[in-house]
């Protein structure tokens, strides 16, 4: 091996098929070690199987998946001793007490018996799972049973942790403690999390991958991802007054001023409108002062904070168009105020 | 090999603390007796030829058809159902040691429910002193025919379980797949149509395969290797298939 340390997770032209249908297509990325990946992407984008293939689960049609610069495909053994995997839906047996499927999933990864001990104590202490440890699973409640599937992931200390929709189901305070954990992991293991919830992935993760129809359509951290597919700085404003005299006013501002959006005049004459430029800077003040200036009346401006979910619905429409151009194109939607 | 035992002893525990599992044994054992004391009932009637061990064993099938599908249709249909399946492949453990170990754990139960039989014999023992009625030699034959069956008949139960998803499904499965193995091969055997010379080999297979004349031949103290090698090997090819059968679902799922 040439690297000593290969990076923790490289996908390279990944293809799975699933009766004539294509679930992944051409998927190339790479993780590197410590790193926390968010994976987005719509329901049916090839997520899950994206991940159960890293797992080796799954045989892939073609393509190479490493771990750590061991080969799925060709050595699987030494693969899932390398993962921490909770699977989509966290499926775990009903009839068993927490501290003893711990136990048992301990003994399965190699865990040596006087090691597992206070090991689980302390994956126990890092869930917040000590009240429940002698429950029965059948009984816990949603969440308990979603931070039972984390604790199992993290049993075994791998060095890459794969888990599919971990917060789904969780309230917001068990959501932060998630969070915490997962940023806890940081610097020490490789984790990649799916995640509908995008603030969520925003908070936790270093890199963001979207992908769509088994593709990549962007990559890059949360920020990044925001300038690329949405652009620079935008505003809200909700104004009354000469508004046909509005673009002149904003040329005059900041010559790349557009009006993207225009709602319908209210009861009292006020109009919502979404303004883009091509920059990053702030032009909040300026446009207030132009517009008390030529008398129009001022209810609202603020700087729109594009949201991950904008990043999200933008990158994916934009596979959508390109894999599908006869279909009519959706409205564009205006950055959320 | 490495994670056997620890599948074998979670899948043994996980039958010890399971309702489900005493209540099936008591329904054996409530069954059993009933059939025991019809046994003991027509020796007070009659003079009889056979010992009450060889009666008693040879309702075996009564038994396996039930107990048997009952024992195993969980074992791999229920995890996949659960999806836990999928949690438990992605560990260091492979396929053939997690279905041996569930097929191990259904034959360690099914034999401990038999063993619990040999308390009729005790009481029986203790209570009519009569030594003609207690044959040591088809008692035990009775016992290593049901250990030797027991083997494959739970192995066709494991492969009916890795066919399906659905327990239901499975359970009947079981129960069609030993009916053909035990009622159909005495069918086949007695049909007149495989008596034409063209077809000797087959029936010379069919009559290899009686697993009525291989009770008759265990219970007479013959304890032949062609029969054991047929459980033997039946056993393992039920095995070798529902391992596959296992690994095929993922691939093709």
């Amino acid at each position: 091996m040439p690297d000593p340390l290969p990076p923790a997770i490289e996908v390279d032209h990944l293809v799975k098929t699933y009766a004539g249908m294509t679930a992944v297509a051409d998927l190339s990325f790479t993780v590197a070690r410590g790193e926390i990946i968010g994976f987005l992407g719509p329901n049916g984008a090839g997520k899950s199987t994206t991940m159960r293939i890293l797992t080796g689960y799954l045989p892939a049609n073609s393509g190479t998946v490493r771990i750590c610069g061991h080969s799925v495909a060709t050595e699987p053994d030494a693969v899932k001793r390398l993962i921490g995997y909770m699977p989509e839906n966290n499926p775990l047996p009903e009839d068993m007490r927490v501290s003893e499927y711990l136990y048992f999933r301990g003994r399965l990864k190699e865990i040596p018996r006087r090691k597992l001990g206070p090991r689980i104590d302390e994956v126990l202490e890092l869930c917040d799972l000590k009240r429940v440890r002698h429950k029965i699973i059948g009984q816990l409640s949603k969440g308990y049973r979603q931070r039972v599937g984390i604790a199992e992931a993290i049993l075994a200390e791998p060095p890459v942790i794969i888990m599919d929709e971990p917060t789904i189901g969780l309230d917001p305070h068990q959501i932060l403690i998630v969070r915490d954990l997962i940023a806890g992991l940081r610097g020490r293991m490789t984790v990649i999390i799916s995640s509908h919830i995008l603030p969520e992935i925003e908070m936790t993760c270093d890199r963001v991958l979207i992908i769509n129809r088994g593709r990549v359509v962007a990559q890059g951290t949360p920020a990044a991802l925001r300038r690329e597919v949405l652009g620079r700085t935008a505003y809200a404003l909700i104004v009354a007054g000469n508004i046909a005299g509005l673009p002149a006013l904003l040329q005059a501002v900041e010559p790349s001023f557009k009006i993207t959006a225009t709602g319908e005049p209210d009861a009292a004459g006020f109009v919502q409108l979404a303004l883009a430029t091509e920059r990053d800077e702030e032009f909040g003040e300026p446009l207030l002062q132009a517009l008390i200036a030529q008398n129009f009346r001022v209810r609202a401006l603020s700087r729109a904070h594009p949201t991950l979910e904008d990043v999200f619905l933008a990158a994916t429409r934009r596979t959508w168009d390109a894999t599908q151009p006869n279909l009519p194109k959706p409205p564009p939607a205006g950055p959320t105020p | 090999m490495k994670h056997f035992l620890t599948l074998l002893s979670h899948e043994l525990r996980m039958l010890l603390v399971s309702p489900s599992t005493y209540i099936a044994a008591t329904a054996f054992l409530f069954f059993m007796g009933f059939i025991f004391t019809g046994i003991l009932e027509s020796y007070t009637k009659a003079p009889q030829e056979a010992s009450p061990a060889h009666v008693f064993f040879s309702t075996f099938f009564l038994p396996v058809f039930f107990m048997v599908p009952l024992l195993t249709m969980r074992c791999l249909a229920e995890e996949r159902r659960l999806g836990t399946i999928e949690t438990l492949l992605t560990t260091p453990v492979t396929t053939t040691e997690v279905v041996l170990g569930k097929y191990s754990a259904a034959y360690i139960l099914y034999v401990t429910l038999w063993g619990a039989t040999a308390g009729f014999f005790y009481i029986l023992k203790n209570f009519s002193n009569d030594p003609r009625l207690l044959d040591l030699g088809p008692l035990i034959g009775g016992y290593v025919f049901i250990a030797v069956s027991g083997l494959l008949f739970v192995a066709i139960g494991v492969f009916a379980s890795s066919l399906s998803r659905n327990q239901a499904v499975a359970g009947i499965l079981a129960f069609v797949m030993l009916a053909a193995l035990i009622i159909g091969g005495r069918w086949l055997g007695e049909a007149a149509f495989l008596s034409r010379d063209v077809l000797a080999p087959a029936k010379a297979a069919v009559d290899y395969a009686q697993v009525f004349s291989h009770y008759d031949d265990f219970t007479r103290g013959v304890i032949d290797t062609r029969h054991l090698l047929f459980y033997f090997s039946g056993t393992a090819l039920a095995l070798i298939f529902s391992i596959f059968s296992v690994e095929a679902k993922l691939i093709h799922s």
